[in-house]
């Protein structure tokens, strides 16, 4: 009998030791089907499908007198006309009204617009020049060269029909069109049109972003610890400094986006969707993370180190400043990084203050206009073109690589400056 | 008059004051070689302390003018166009300013004769405001720089007056918490009333209907809004309830397996893996939502002949379990780890197994903690926002359903803010009662969490 009851009370630990081992395999389950099904969405985007035409520009046609390229004649010349006449040089065939509509439908809307980007790099000479060009295709033909947009739905279902199929395919056998990597994902900011919109916009607003945050966090965040570290006499104003701090690490983000909306935006009148105000609201609710970090940071620091720098003179302050920061500074920049890494994934604050408006110019100052790439990934996902949701993987993977490494870079300055005193 | 910019103003602000550091730091030398005595503290002490005296006051004057003056401008011309058409309204008034404004920086063009001068004027307003700005700013650190260096003597010690600078600046800086403590209920409730004066304060808290469609124009026909909070609260519940029967069991397990009974190996690849998935941003969790959650759990319903919307409480949900499966496990694992090992050898030495030891000795010792691990995990799922928004309806429907679509308070906030509504729109201001309503929820929440593990924590110390 007792043998009986030890069997069922040892199946008892067997089956919660189960239970754990099956909870931590459904985390990191999921944990990989996450990264998995985004990096699957998403690695199709590194390539772009582009076409190939000959066009001739008459440079006379563009620039001044004095020979220097006119801005209004560039604005004004008819690139559009020129990219689609030489498109229409390889189908002949195409004479109908409705019919070159269909066959314009295949390259990209901007395409007159990118040639002129490149013209205007290129800063040719006078006379005629004869170039060969890579421009974009429309994002339809691009998603059905990657095999995205699935051909067996009804040809009125779908957002590309078979003529224009028929073209992409004669163009892809001529070898005058093929994928290849698109640089403009890198290279460019935000656009209506799926083929011409970058990641590079965000990055910089996100830059701009939590550079104010880590120039308006840590400075206070470290003055606070010390101050509550060594200076401040316990009492009721200390503690409940303490209890703030503790709660405000978990106020709902939103909750500070609110907050920056009614005080800087409408308070201080300061502009919306600029990285300052973004950087402001996440400083403030990064804060409680860094002062909680470094607090404890200071606080491992052996209090021998502290008393014999004030034995031998030295003032509360030097002793804080001179001795015990120096070597808390590991810790401090560890809980930084961290905290960092949160304000670079947060989203829901910068939508209160209007960081999720459409911009096309990457942003140069901190009063610009500007979005985050958390924000970007959110506009893009929202979009109803499929090639945005592509783009948006993509650019998931690069802020989840990019957060990941800035984690692992805590652990490696926390494993390499940890000292056992 | 000459525009004076910013930067240029606050690195020349920087030089003087660095002048007068250097300054003070040779000359406290020459003053104490004078007097036949050492100074009473370094040189580099009277450095600092005519550093902060420059520095400090104009910063402030800096901070408060580059705030405060364009915002006065804009009233002062507010006011002239008022006067120049006594008629126009309020809204109108503001349209025209903002017109004067993007014209005087060369944003849009314009050939109307009265903006155009009204634009230069105010060009010009604000270039001297930014000439004085500069002026003063630079006058005012040197004056005071020249003024407290040429007071210092070597008999003073500067080096006590410029710490019990510094310990104020810290304590100005420790604050800060409670200022933006203060800043988030002041505004939250000071917009909150103004909602309370357009819609009744019962009507909002206990409301049925939640339907925030105002007449986009005033003199436009429709419905008014109805803002009753009941549905959108209970589609909040609705998924933090979901969410939590994810991530408690999911989380408590990993952590008891984690603390009880893994290996230091498994341990160290499994926590720091656990870590990546709480250090995900809430918008990729959104997206996964969105795009392959929904549409799975919608496959899987229709299969079973179940009629599952596009938006269903429970893919929302579930993605969110996934994201606070980590934020449990590992609160939830200090907790287990800070019980003392003396309990676990007493039970152990009376014959108990392991399973045993934790189901009646170990986890009834946590439990405080573990609550407080729970609590701060449904605030955080009541106040998570990017999952709802991107995967959750913004319909409010009555409803306990997980297969139908609701939607949520942080869901609303959104959507009532981002657009271009106005800033004193009913709508507008219903957001702050949300966003209240979503502090004092959470606020209350984290509280009662925070005092139950401090509890258990001065127990086992």
């Amino acid at each position: 009998m007792i043998r009986k009851s030890i069997q069922s009370r040892r199946a008892r630990e067997t089956r919660l030791k189960i239970y754990g081992i099956t909870s931590i395999c459904f985390a990191l389950i999921m944990l990989a089907t996450l990264l998995i099904s985004i990096g699957l969405n998403g690695y199709s985007a590194l390539q772009q499908a582009y076409f190939k035409v000959d066009i001739s520009v008459n440079m006379d046609k563009l620039v001044d007198d004095s020979g220097t390229i006119n801005k209004n004649k560039m604005n004004l010349f008819n690139w559009d006309g020129l990219v689609k006449s030489a498109l229409r040089e390889f189908f002949p065939e195409v004479k109908e009204r409705d019919e070159k509509k269909e066959l314009f439908a295949i390259i990209s809307a901007n395409a007159g617009y990118d040639l002129k980007e490149i013209v205007k790099k290129k800063a040719l000479g006078s006379g005629s020049h004869t170039m060969s060009v890579w421009l974009h295709l429309s994002d339809d033909a691009d998603q059905y060269l990657k095999g995205r947009l699935s051909i067996d739905i009804p040809e009125e279902d779908r957002r590309i029909n078979n003529k224009q199929i028929a073209w992409v395919n004669s163009l892809v056998e001529r070898d005058i069109a093929k994928l290849k990597f698109n640089k403009t994902f890198f290279t460019s900011a935000d656009s209506r049109e799926p083929e011409s919109a970058g990641i590079l916009g965000s990055v910089v607003g996100s830059a701009l972003t939590l550079f104010v945050t880590v120039m308006f966090a840590l400075p206070l965040a470290v003055m606070a610890s010390i101050y509550l570290e060594y200076f401040a006499k316990p009492g009721r104003i200390t503690d409940f400094i303490e209890v703030n701090i503790n709660n405000l690490a978990a106020v709902p983000s939103i909750v500070f986006g609110l907050l920056g909306l009614s005080v800087f935006l409408s308070t201080f009148g300061l502009p919306r969707s600029a990285p300052l105000v973004g950087g402001l609201v996440l400083g403030l609710m990064t804060l409680p993370t860094i002062i909680i970090a470094s607090r404890a940071s200071i606080r491992s620091i052996p209090p021998s180190i502290r008393e014999a720098a004030l034995g031998l003179g030295a003032s509360k302050m030097q002793a804080a400043m001179h001795h015990v920061l120096p070597l808390a500074a590991p810790g401090i920049l560890t809980g930084t990084i961290i905290g960092m890494a949160q304000a670079l994934g947060e989203t829901a604050p910068l939508l209160m203050i209007g960081m999720v408006a459409f911009i096309i110019d990457i942003p140069t100052t901190f009063t610009s206009s500007a979005t985050a790439m958390p924000v970007q990934i959110y506009m893009w996902s929202d979009s109803a073109e499929r090639a945005f949701y592509e783009r948006s993987s993509l650019a998931i993977l690069f802020l989840v690589a990019f957060l990941i490494s800035m984690n692992l870079l805590a652990v490696v300055l926390r494993k390499k400056f940890e000292k056992k005193w | 008059m000459q525009n004076i910019p910013l930067s240029f103003v606050f690195f020349m602000l920087i030089g003087v004051s660095l002048f007068f550091y250097f300054y003070s730091k040779n000359n406290i030398l020459k003053k104490a070689a004078f007097v036949g005595q050492r100074s009473k503290a370094l040189p580099s002490h009277y450095g600092q302390q005519s550093f902060l005296w420059a520095f400090i006051p104009s910063a402030i004057i800096l901070l408060f003018l580059t705030i405060g003056g364009p915002n006065y401008i804009d009233q002062l011309f507010y006011n002239k166009i008022q006067e120049l058409n006594p008629k126009l309204n309020q809204s109108f008034v503001s349209l025209i300013l903002a017109k004067v404004i993007n014209v005087s920086n060369g944003k849009i063009a314009t050939d109307d004769e009265k903006i155009l001068s009204l634009a230069s004027d105010y060009k010009a307003a604000l270039d001297q405001l930014y000439f004085y700005r500069g002026l003063v700013v630079i006058l005012c650190a040197a004056l005071v720089g020249m003024f407290v260096s040429s007071l210092q003597s070597p008999r003073a010690n500067a080096r006590e007056n410029v710490e019990k600078f510094i310990i104020n600046i810290f304590f100005v800086s420790a604050v800060i918490a409670i200022f933006t403590t203060g800043a988030i209920i002041l505004s939250l409730l000071f917009e909150a009333l103004r909602f309370f004066s357009l819609y009744n304060f019962f009507d909002f808290l206990f409301g049925l209907h939640w339907a925030p469609n105002v007449a986009i124009r005033s003199d436009q026909v429709a419905a008014a809004g109805s803002f009753g909070m009941i549905p959108v609260l209970v589609g909040t519940l609705l998924i933090s309830f979901i969410a939590m029967c994810v991530a408690i069991p999911i989380g408590l397990f990993s952590a008891i397996y984690l603390a009880e009974f893994a290996s230091p190996r498994t341990r160290d690849f499994v926590k720091p893996t656990l870590e990546i998935l709480a250090g995900i941003p809430t918008v990729v969790y959104g997206y996964f939502a969105a795009l392959t959650a929904a549409p799975f759990f919608r496959e899987i319903g229709f299969s079973l002949g179940l009629d599952v919307s596009s938006e269903s409480a429970l893919a929302a949900g579930a993605v969110m379990g996934i994201m606070i499966i980590p934020f449990i496990s590992s609160l939830s694992d200090d907790v287990i780890r800070a019980v003392p090992q003396s309990l676990r050898d007493g039970s152990m030495g009376l014959g108990a197994t392991k399973a045993e030891t934790i189901y009646n000795v170990v986890l009834p010792a946590a439990i405080p903690g573990l609550v407080g691990a729970v609590l701060l995990a449904v605030s955080r799922a009541i106040g998570e926002t990017m999952i709802v928004v991107m995967a959750a309806g913004l319909s409010a429907s009555l409803t306990v359903n997980p297969l139908d679509s609701v939607t949520t308070v942080t869901v609303q906030i959104v959507s009532l803010l981002t657009g271009d509504t106005e800033f004193d729109d009913i709508k507008t201001l219903s957001a702050f009662g949300l966003g209240l309503a979503l502090f004092f929820f959470t606020l209350l929440l984290n509280i009662f969490a925070l005092s139950i593990s401090r509890r258990l924590a001065e127990r086992y110390d």
